[in-house]
């Protein structure tokens, strides 16, 4: 380990801050609290002082990576910058302190934010009805594919299928096992977009939903998106909207507009919240009119000035998350979005299809696209000619690690050979992607003088390439594991 | 990569080794290189039925999760308990202690269907 651990660093008797005299009369724990309640041992907390604490955080904040250290192009995840003011927002008394337990009368500040948050959101998506409960985007697609159900069962027939894309995210397919549907895929045809002549053949009054993720996984818009969904509706399928992919679109265009029923956004991903490192997490599911009396309960609602929570939603399919979502997330969602703006939103979803274009016109001649052509917010490139000289899209994110930089989304989709999946992002500046170009091109020239080098990776980072199946096999997740193993 | 000569093969990289009425079930070399250090493996419960080309069980990699199917319909008769223990031995040995299930076939004609070793090696010929 290169940093010990604050067990190690403690020293008997080393202290932080040292506590005042007591100048009241001292009462006895014995006193107050039941016997049974009382502690005959101090804690086993660790004896340090506070500069030894701080510098012990910063050290290992710089042994992971993370985008406050540099580019994170992890595709489909979407790891974009978290503006401080949105955390200072958050940590603000009258939001940060609030309990949801509080009475709604003293809670009118906070349910106001939510409400001004399902209005920004709505307005974006182009669809009526709402909820900010689900922790993510996957509680998102389980909260939809229940929707659907109880609108089908409603109507008489639950149906039995759900048909889902060959290049979509292995949370659908996922997601209808879940509900109890069989998933049916459709292959993508040569332009990397959904077979249509195989959709038509696909879909049948069995059919209870159709999840499209637009644009798709391999940074392509759906461009017959609107004949999708008018073969989803022939049927009675409602059609959903993975927003996996909502930055290349926020400003740009509406799932409104083009017709989905129900369409998911990760407040994460789109809107600049914290991704990764615990989070937590934001979803937030849109759907169109017909769908609304089946949304979680409770949901928010204004009379005159005052807001609700109404819990009487006999239709609903119940909670999917305790009281109403992660709200600090909702917060933060909402100052990036206010801090933006409508035109200020629209100029972050062309930046980001202008970097992804960037990038992958700078790299497209050392390393095959998937598809030509232009990309929306990401592309995906096949790192099938550095496989031939024997190094695998996985060696390659590891090389990316010795210069500094996350490596991108690799093996998926997985209708990509040896994929790597590129999403930049809005906020890097040429500079930064012209490093990650540059990178990139100096590890495909390695794959010809030095394919070992690339092989061995990494070798600058704090710990060398980690044996990821005996982490999947033998996972240790806390240092007492370590003791143990 | 590594073919053998008497095994039989699905396009879905699995392999068949016929003995009498049951079929021995694993996954290929090919397979096992290209999914990366398996890290557990769901198979059936003995008795349990399968139908011809149905997932009958997944394999989870570091890469990516994958199904492995049925080769042939009948009824499983045996599942390999040691893939419990020591999943890492579909990629050390793929063709002998890697094996998956056995089936007891419905129908001995299904075999016929199955890739012969020049076959299979066709398929891949096609990918490379």
């Amino acid at each position: 380990m290169p940093e010990l651990t604050l067990r190690d660093l403690s020293v008997q008797g080393h202290r932080g801050p040292r506590l005042a005299p007591l100048d009241i009369p001292a009462e006895g724990v014995e006193r107050l609290l039941p016997r049974e309640r009382v502690r005959t041992e101090g804690p086993a907390l660790p004896e340090i002082s506070e500069p030894q604490v701080v510098r012990h955080f910063v050290n290992l904040s710089v042994l992971n990576h993370h985008i406050d250290r540099a580019i994170y192009p992890l595709g489909s995840c979407t790891m974009k910058y978290n503006p401080k003011l949105n955390d200072e927002v958050a940590q603000l008394q009258g939001l940060a302190a609030a309990h949801p337990l509080q009475p709604e009368e003293l809670s009118q500040g906070a349910m106001a934010v939510i409400w001004e948050l399902h209005g920004w959101l709505r307005a974006i998506m182009g669809m009526p009805a709402i909820t900010t409960h689900p922790a993510a985007g996957a509680q998102c697609e389980l909260t939809a594919i229940l929707m659907a159900r109880a609108y089908h069962g409603e109507r008489g027939n639950p149906r039995e299928e759900v048909i889902v894309p060959d290049s979509a995210h292995g949370t659908n397919p996922s997601t209808v096992n879940q509900v109890g549907y069989r998933v049916v895929t459709v292959p993508s045809g040569a332009d990397g977009c959904v077979d249509i002549a195989a959709l038509r053949r696909a879909v049948s009054e069995k059919t209870a939903a159709l999840m499209l993720t637009n644009p798709n996984t391999l940074g392509i818009f759906e461009r017959d998106v609107g004949e999708i969904a008018r073969i989803a509706h022939g049927v009675g399928a409602l059609l959903y909207l993975d927003g996996a992919n909502l930055n290349a679109m926020v400003g740009l265009a509406s799932p409104g507009a083009m017709e989905f029923d129900f369409a998911h956004i990760n407040l994460h991903k789109t809107f600049s919240t914290p991704h990764g490192g615990g989070g937590p997490g934001g979803g937030v599911l849109c759907v169109r009119e017909a769908l609304e009396p089946f949304l979680p309960a409770p949901v928010l609602e204004r009379a005159g000035d005052l807001y609700r929570w109404n819990h009487d939603r006999p239709r609903s399919v119940g909670r999917v998350h305790s009281y109403y979502g992660n709200f600090g997330i909702l917060v933060r969602a909402l100052c990036y979005l206010k801090s933006l703006g409508a035109s200020g939103l629209a100029e972050v979803s062309r930046e980001a299809i202008l970097n992804a274009n960037y990038l992958k016109a700078r790299l497209r001649d050392a390393y095959e696209p998937s598809h030509p052509g232009y990309c929306m917010h990401e592309f995906v490139l096949s790192a099938s000619r550095q496989k031939s000289r024997g190094v695998r899209a996985l060696d390659l994110g590891k090389r990316l690690l010795d210069f500094g930089m996350h490596a991108p989304t690799t093996y998926f989709p997985l209708i990509v050979e040896e994929a790597l999946m590129i999403e930049p992002t809005e906020t890097e500046t040429k500079a930064s992607l012209d490093a990650f170009a540059d990178a990139l091109l100096a590890i495909d020239r390695e794959t010809v003088e030095d394919p070992a080098l690339v092989r061995n990776a990494p070798t600058r980072t704090p710990v060398r390439r980690l044996d990821e199946a005996r982490a999947a096999r033998n996972p240790a997740v806390t240092w007492r594991d370590l003791e143990a193993g | 990569m590594n073919v053998p000569k008497e095994l039989r093969y699905t396009k879905e990289h699995e392999w068949v080794r016929v003995r009498g009425q049951e079929a021995e079930v694993g996954i290929t070399d090919y397979a096992q290189g290209e999914l990366g250090d398996v890290i557990f493996v769901e198979l059936p419960a003995v008795g349990t039925r399968v139908s011809h080309m149905k997932p009958l069980g997944t394999i989870d990699a570091v890469k990516t999760v994958s199904d492995l199917f049925a080769p042939v319909s009948g009824e499983i008769v045996a599942v390999n308990t040691e893939l419990k223990e020591n999943p890492a031995l579909v990629n050390q040995s793929p063709y002998e202690r890697g094996w998956m299930v056995r089936i007891k076939m419905a129908a001995l004609a299904e075999t016929e269907s199955l890739l012969s070793a020049d076959g299979y090696e066709k398929v891949l010929g096609a990918i490379a």
